[in-house]
């Protein structure tokens, strides 16, 4: 009896340990290879920047990217691979409530103590820390999030930059008019539909100074806020007023870039890191790109919401020469090499948050744009980064507002269930 | 020990042991995770802990109005596919087994090539012919006159677009199980008809009551897969616009993605429940009802 068991653990055991010597054998001596995970499009056009920049000055180290979807696709796979211990070397992700979600202190290796932390703005670490802890460090620039519009377009009709809401409204009949898409929107990307809602909390947060603090709280709704309201008020407007395009409810990302830089399209509610992929894809038409911030009801309190850097994080499974390895290329991408090698490959999208570091000269317009609203203190981040609150549903209630299906105030209290439902998964005070 | 004692341990092991890899991939992979799934469905969940809160999960997904439209539209969503699939299935199978029809085996091949390809394949390939300005079957009824409409954009068409290129997809399988009914049933039925006159009697009295089993086979398989889509869905609209075409499935993954496992564990159960309750009396229905021939 005691053979056929004997027998039989042999029979189960020997594939296991072949597939455990087939492990083995994948470490080998020589460069060491380690594997990033992007997300597709910008964050891959920077990564990939990062990476060879640093590759060509460290030839005993390889970085392999990996693609990932952008938007919940892409949180689901980072979440999951987290979780389930099979993360990359180390990746790149949003900084703020993203990253809190991600459970930070039990999955991230804390580097609050690396020397190479200290060149780091203050007002970054605040949203890549939880506690005393401090994840990531930033491999790109703060970008504005706002209208990017079509200079030509602008000058052919004369128009000015619209510093409320009515005047965008003014100007976007007059663009109708002339047979030009007034708004881009591209609901086939559900994440493209929330500009109209996330960068309007400068508004916000101008008329409730104390709006994040207390929504983080449990304290004030999207839906009881008149002011917060506002936002889904205008995606609702859009439709109404029919300015957005044909096709708009499955268009794609990069075709509202497309109708953008070729002029098919007046104004494209989006991130400055939208720059990144003009200038890749239709570099004559980068410098006809401009910013404005996304107009609130009164003139004088006229300001952009800026979100801040993703970053680049090491999950906890990251151990030994590799840990070193990737601190190596964390520590060159805060570096002033780093970063004029960057510059070089990748135009900047706004601000960096590196002390000592400065845009070139030679920086796109609408970069200059944004830089000209933080240097006159016109600017505060995002909701995202002053509150660990953001409810994943966002998307899906603004393309409901944005076609047509759902009134304001619905998508907006059926948002905030949505946030408690995240802040109670979160186990937040207060909830 | 002797050769024949060994030969007899051999034979006593034999039995016992040989159920233990299909009993053990079976509680490892179906018993566990199923039972599981059920305790988690009533907590809080999120990978590293669990926090029990009762049937919190469940309250929240059926009152939850964007939530429980996963419902509605799963139920229409199977209803439609699985009863237009088994009413055009039938004439076209009478079609391909009928005589008068060459280049069969050809035909057959078409009928059933859909089947073949990779759902995800054909769902963003119909999203681009869909494709409201540039999209080939707009540009043909544009061309032909005809009034052409926004497929997948438009909230009120989203559903029943995905719901066409399903059933598309899918009479492949339900043709060739008609073609099978019809092909079994004994030829003397149709002889006796002979006499009585054409197609229709024969089409009216012989075939459909005869393939009964088979149209019973198409709705349970069709309707089943129906209430558990999520492929098609998922590469052509995503849901979307909005939560026009979430079915059930959609709606349990974007709650996953969210990272709502506990609620997502929650939906799962309730899809589980939903096919159990409305399949099983069906099939009983059916089977009672079975003809043999």
């Amino acid at each position: 009896m005691a053979k056929k068991v004997l027998v039989l653990l042999v029979i189960v055991l020997l594939p296991l340990a072949i597939f455990a010597a087939g492990q083995a054998e994948v470490k080998k001596a020589g460069p060491i290879t380690l594997t990033y995970l992007v997300a597709s499009g910008s964050d891959q056009i920077q990564a990939r920047a990062a990476a060879d920049g640093f590759m060509a000055r460290n030839p005993d180290i390889r970085i392999e990217l990996e693609l990932r979807p952008g938007g919940g696709d892409g949180d689901n796979i980072v979440k999951t691979r987290l979780a389930t211990k099979e993360m990359t070397d180390f990746f790149y992700y949003n900084a703020g409530s993203l990253l809190q979600a991600l459970n930070p202190n039990e999955t991230l290796v804390d580097l609050a103590n690396e020397p190479f932390m200290d060149v780091i703005d203050d007002a970054f670490k605040t949203t890549v820390a939880q506690g005393n802890s401090v994840f990531g460090t930033p491999n790109q620039t703060a970008m504005g999030g706002g209208i990017l519009y079509n200079k030509r377009v602008y000058e052919r009709l004369g128009l000015s930059i619209p510093k409320t809401w009515a005047e965008f409204a003014a100007n976007n009949e007059k663009i109708k008019r002339a047979g030009i898409t007034p708004v881009i929107a591209t609901y086939g990307d559900t994440w493209t539909s929330q500009l109209f809602v996330l960068a309007d909390y400068y508004n916000v947060q101008a008329q409730i100074p104390d709006f994040a603090d207390r929504y983080t709280a449990n304290q004030i709704k999207y839906a009881s806020t008149p002011a917060a309201l506002k936002g889904f008020e205008y995606l609702k407007e859009g439709y109404d007023k029919g300015w957005y395009q044909s096709g708009f409810a499955t268009a794609k990302y990069d075709q509202g870039l497309e109708m953008l830089a070729k002029g098919e399209g007046a104004h494209y509610p989006m991130l400055s890191m939208a720059l990144a992929n003009i200038d890749a894809n239709w570099p004559e038409t980068v410098e006809d790109i401009g910013f404005f911030a996304q107009p609130g009801e009164d003139a004088s309190k006229n300001g952009a919401t800026i979100w801040m850097l993703s970053a680049n994080y090491i999950p906890k499974t990251t151990t030994g020469e590799k840990l070193e390895a990737v601190k190596r290329f964390l520590a060159y991408t805060v570096s002033p090499e780093g970063i004029s090698d960057m510059n070089k490959a990748v135009p900047p999208a706004g601000p960096y948050l590196i002390k000592g570091a400065k845009l070139p000269d030679d920086v796109l317009p609408a970069v200059q744009d944004i830089a000209r609203y933080i240097d006159a203190g016109n600017s505060a981040p995002a909701l995202e980064f002053v509150s660990p609150v953001k409810g994943p549903r966002l998307e899906q209630f603004c393309v409901a507002v944005g076609t047509g299906q759902m009134s304001p105030l619905e998508a907006a209290a059926n948002y905030d269930r949505d946030v408690t439902n995240q802040s109670k998964q979160l186990g937040l005070p207060g909830w | 020990m002797g050769k024949k004692s060994i030969h007899r341990s051999l034979q006593a092991a034999y039995p016992n042991w040989f159920y233990l890899p299909g009993v053990l991939t079976f509680v490892v992979f179906f018993i566990i995770p199923t039972v599981s799934a059920f305790y988690f469905s009533l907590t809080r969940w999120t990978l590293f802990e669990a926090t029990f809160i009762g049937f919190e999960n469940y309250v929240a997904f059926l009152s939850d109005p964007m939530l429980s439209i996963g419902l509605k539209n799963s139920l229409i969503y199977a209803f439609l596919t699985s009863a237009t699939k088994t009413i055009l299935a039938l004439p076209l199978a009478v079609l391909l087994t009928s005589e008068i029809l060459r280049f069969k085996g050809f035909y057959r091949s078409v009928v059933f090539f859909p089947v073949l390809v990779s759902t995800i394949a054909v769902g963003i390939t119909f999203s681009i012919l869909m494709q409201p300005n540039k999209g080939v079957i707009n540009v043909a009824l544009r061309a032909l006159h005809l009034p052409h409409f926004d497929w997948l954009g438009d909230p009120r068409l989203a559903l029943y677009s995905v719901i066409f290129v399903d059933v598309w997809k899918g009479i492949g399988i339900a043709t060739v199980i008609y073609m099978a009914g019809i092909l079994a049933i004994p030829q003397d039925y149709f002889d006796a008809t002979k006499l009585d006159g054409g197609f229709w009697i024969r089409f009216r009295h012989v075939i459909i009551p005869l393939v009964r089993n088979s149209t019973f086979t198409i709705i349970l398989l069709s309707f089943m897969g129906g209430l558990r889509t999520f492929d098609i869905v998922w590469a052509m609209t995503g849901g979307g616009p909005g939560f026009a075409s979430d079915i059930l499935t959609s709606v349990i993954y974007k709650q996953y993605q969210a990272g709502f496992y506990g609620l997502s564990t929650a939906g799962n159960v309730i899809l589980f429940v939903l096919v159990t309750v409305l399949v099983l009396p069906l099939r009983t229905f059916f089977s009672s009802r079975e003809i043999e021939l």
